[in-house]
């Protein structure tokens, strides 16, 4: 079937709840086309029809028709039927707190942001995340994790590089050490500002493997426009490979990793 | 009311202005005169979006062709904005915009069009040479104020020109100024305190701002308080309510962004943390604020302004085309009633719509709600001013004069800008949407080919009656067509690449999102070149403009056979605007009235069976 939506080249989705917001950006867009269609072709009639030339005497009454008010009484409850029955339980099964996913049955992450670059946490093997504090902070140690707290010792850390796994839920936890950064996972249809002084959570379940880029959406800086970072989706297999894979990469000394900032690209 | 009887008695005290000669700098700089003041804030204003549209070419260059040097003109952009925003090339060659530099173009782009452009041409210029001359008042209420609205603003435009120059360059985190960003930027130990890009931009912005709380002041007290005697106010020009809402909106809407400015300001130059939060660790180092503070709580002030600020940028343009359109079909408007009503809806709303802008900050359902519905609701009145316009068209007998060509095109351009925003107030859509290039397509749409071509619509209309001379057609129909082709090139593929992904804000045209821009890149540099274009376009308006001044065809007082009260004053119009006692008699769209002799008539022509009335000396009475 025909789709506006295609047609104007959208990325292709991934997730679950994805599907609802292409179904209702699309029915915007019926209804947006049918509106401008309906009015452009009255109006190129109309200064046609009604140039001097071929109507010198204008009317000073006007149109007497009342089909206008029928548009806006159709415009409004069109509106009204999109927001009631698609835009608010939409939404609300985002970020209403009894629509999460439980924590047993998804990916947990935490994303913190920084110029320019995400940090992903995994809590790795033991389930829970080791403790961070801002005192712990270096070029080896980008989140601050508590070298003391047994919790973090088996944490996975990583840079600009994200794993999710194909069919689970996944609940991100924002927050950004500087400025606000805006964490956009656009073929996850999904979108979430990185606050600094605020944790906010995220979830959605994807459904397509591959690899996405992951964009930063708020103005962050000079390096804004490089601050990407990447996405896979992949099997659990796939998944718990890569998580052994980072456990033993896990560096003895600190100076093997790079440091936690680097300047601006040009 | 007393006010109304004495500014309307032109043999007293009226009279005394006209034969004083205010001298070179009373007339020409340090006036008065609400025409003066309006042209003064319209040549400032309309030369600022010409500096505002020359720094997003030297950005569309480098979108289109990242990290090549600007051709031609390239080293002495390098000369003038200095190293920060502009450096060398591989090959030596000056002039490459730098991330950092185009940062600060575009957060001074976005600041200088709204604030410093459009703002006082539409509502500053527009409004104090139109509305006092409408309402038949000889100036504003209060001509002082007036003048310090003006200067303030000029102050303000200082703050900002000044600021490319400094170290480091003009502001740099987007015309929103979003903390902790706008906190860090520019505030290292290598910046002064005060003469840095950022502080010097809020500083500009607390100016500004008092600058339009004068004006809208002034316009509510001269709306309500001078209206010539039977200027009722259902017989107001449609203008003049755009301008008497609009004024409301500066009045209620500004101060907490000074507020705000002011806030802002101190956390930058003062270390207080109203927008910093705790435990900041920028490039690796903690911040020197003691945290604590909200940066979320400037958003919401920001936008508490910036929301109505769209309906200051579009209702006055609004009430331009309404009255061209009007004179220009020959025939009253469609629902005059129902379109002042929908200002004031538009305008109420307008207030309680802002934290759409921040959808993605992380808002529960129940706030999210909120906003998703009062943002729908302002489609209502919105539909129903651009369906009264069109509906006005029918049965008129349309000529297409410059202004009409202007204010015609404007309709269908001002409905894209405004049903593409139909997805946007959709919290869930914004998901996908949120700060892409559709956004920026959306309120491009709604700006510029519909507030700047409704300005332009404005110009042609009354240039005739500010100078005497008509404005040259043949370059007048060179500078429409231009215009209309390659605005719509700029953009309309703004909505395919923000469909696509890309997002706005990307130094480099989106060369490191190779996923997203590949399908789309080769826009870039069509909406590159159509800007250039467009810039082209614009030669024969600023030549018309200057040349006619003195070598245009000479204007009647009323070129244009318009209704409204401003034609029946001698062009120019002299100080004191009136040479005779203006009465009002009618509404203000009296054209084609069956069984009149001409097909318009004046608000000020007596009625016939009231002629021998006129001889009677009139009685100021109350303007209702």
């Amino acid at each position: 079937m025909f789709s506006i939506n295609k047609a104007l080249g959208i990325l292709p989705n991934a997730s679950e709840h994805g599907q609802a917001v292409d179904h209702l950006l699309e029915l915007c867009h019926w209804f947006m086309a049918i509106l401008f269609v309906g009015w452009s072709c009255y109006f190129l009639y109309t200064i046609f029809r009604f140039h001097k030339s071929r109507n010198p005497k204008a009317s000073y009454h006007g149109v007497q028709s009342k089909a206008s008010a029928h548009l806006e009484f159709t415009v409004v409850l069109v509106e009204a039927v999109l927001l009631l029955g698609f835009g608010l339980p939409l939404w609300g099964k985002r970020v209403t707190g009894d629509q999460f996913p439980a924590e047993a049955d998804a990916v947990r992450v935490r994303a913190v942001g920084e110029q320019f670059a995400w940090n992903f946490h995994y809590a790795g093997a033991d389930g829970v995340f080791g403790r961070v504090h801002t005192s712990f902070l270096s070029g080896s140690n980008p989140l601050g994790l508590d070298p003391s707290d047994p919790a973090g010792q088996d944490d996975v850390v990583s840079k600009n590089d994200l794993h999710l796994i194909t069919g689970k839920p996944t609940v991100i936890d924002l927050t950004s050490k500087d400025v606000i950064h805006s964490f956009s996972l656009q073929h996850m249809r999904m979108c979430q500002d990185a606050i600094p002084g605020s944790k906010i959570p995220m979830w959605f379940r994807p459904i397509r493997g591959g690899e996405y880029e992951i964009v930063c959406a708020q103005l962050c800086g000079a390096g804004h426009y490089a601050m990407r970072a990447m996405m896979k989706v992949e099997t659990q297999a796939e998944f718990d490979t890569w998580m052994k894979e980072q456990a033993s990469l896990k560096p003895a000394a600190p100076a093997a990793v790079p440091a936690a900032t680097e300047p601006a690209a040009h | 009311m007393s006010t109304a009887a004495l500014t309307h008695a032109p043999d007293d005290n009226a009279h005394d202005d006209h034969h004083h000669d205010p001298g070179f700098w009373q007339k020409w700089v340090f006036s008065t005169d609400h025409k003066m003041i309006g042209i003064q804030y319209g040549t400032t204003g309309l030369a600022f979006l010409m500096f505002g549209f020359m720094l997003m070419m030297v950005m569309r260059w480098q979108l289109a062709h990242p990290g090549e040097a600007v051709p031609y003109i390239g080293g002495l952009l390098q000369a003038i904005f200095g190293s920060s925003a502009f450096q060398p090339d591989a090959k030596g060659i000056p002039g490459v915009l730098t991330a950092d530099g185009y940062n600060s173009f575009g957060a001074m782009h976005g600041t200088i069009m709204v604030f410093f452009g459009i703002v006082p041409v539409a509502f500053a210029a527009f409004g104090n040479f139109v509305v006092p001359l409408q309402i038949g008042a000889i100036d504003m209420t209060f001509p002082r104020i007036n003048m310090a609205s003006f200067w303030c603003f000029f102050i303000s435009c200082i703050f900002m020109c000044v600021s490319f120059f400094v170290p480091g360059g003009a502001a740099k985190s987007g015309w929103t100024s979003y903390p902790p960003l706008s906190g860090i930027a520019d505030s290292g130990a290598l910046n002064h305190f005060f003469m840095n890009g950022q502080t010097l931009w809020v500083t500009g912005m607390v100016f500004n701002i008092t600058a339009s709380l004068l004006g809208s002041v002034n316009f509510i007290a001269t709306i309500i308080q001078l209206r010539a005697p039977g200027m009722t106010w259902m017989r107001l020009p449609f203008f003049v309510w755009a301008q008497f809402v609009t004024a409301f909106l500066l009045l209620l809407a500004f101060p907490p962004l000074e507020a705000a400015g002011v806030m802002q300001l101190m956390d930058r130059a003062f270390g207080t943390s109203f927008f910093m939060p705790t435990g900041l660790i920028v490039n690796g180092a903690a911040t020197h604020w003691s945290g604590g503070g909200s940066p979320i709580l400037w958003q919401h002030l920001f936008w508490f302004l910036a929301h109505p600020e769209v309906y200051v940028l579009i209702l006055p343009g609004i009430g331009m085309v309404a009255e061209i359109i009007a004179c220009n079909t020959r025939k009253p408007l469609y629902g005059y009633k129902a379109m002042v009503g929908a200002i004031f809806v538009l305008g109420f709303l307008s207030f309680i719509v802002w934290a759409h802008h921040m959808y993605m900050t992380g808002m529960g359902a129940k706030v999210s709600g909120f906003f998703q519905v009062t943002t729908v609701m302002i489609s209502v009145p919105s539909v129903i001013l651009v369906t009264a316009l069109m509906l006005s068209l029918w049965g008129g007998s349309i000529r297409f004069t410059m202004p009409m060509l202007f204010a015609t095109a404007f309709l269908p351009m001002f409905g894209i800008g405004g049903l593409t925003g139909i997805p946007l107030a959709f919290n869930a859509v914004d998901l996908y949407l949120h700060d892409t290039y559709y956004v920026i397509g959306h309120f491009h749409y709604v700006v510029a080919p519909g507030t700047i071509f409704a300005i332009f619509a404005g110009v042609y209309h009354w240039y005739p009656k500010a100078t005497g001379r008509m404005l040259n057609e043949f370059l007048g129909r060179l500078h429409f067509w231009g215009s209309l082709i390659f605005i719509n090139g700029i953009f309309f593929p703004m909505f395919l690449q923000g469909m696509a992904g890309v997002h706005r804000r990307w130094f480099d045209g989106g060369v490191t999102y190779e996923q997203i821009i590949k399908p789309v890149i080769h826009w870039n540099n069509f909406m590159s070149v159509s800007a250039f274009l467009l810039g082209a376009a614009q030669i024969p308006f600023i030549i018309n403009f200057c040349w006619s001044i003195w070598n245009g065809r000479k204007a009647s007082d009323n070129p244009w056979d318009a209704t409204t009260v401003e034609w029946d004053t001698p062009t120019p119009p002299p100080h004191g605007n009136f040479t005779k006692e203006i009465t009002v008699h009618r509404g203000p769209y009296e054209y084609s009235v069956p069984g009149a002799d001409k097909d318009f008539t004046p608000q000020t022509e007596a009625p016939k069976s009231d002629k021998a009335h006129l001889a009677a000396p009139l009685v100021a009475a109350p303007a209702h």
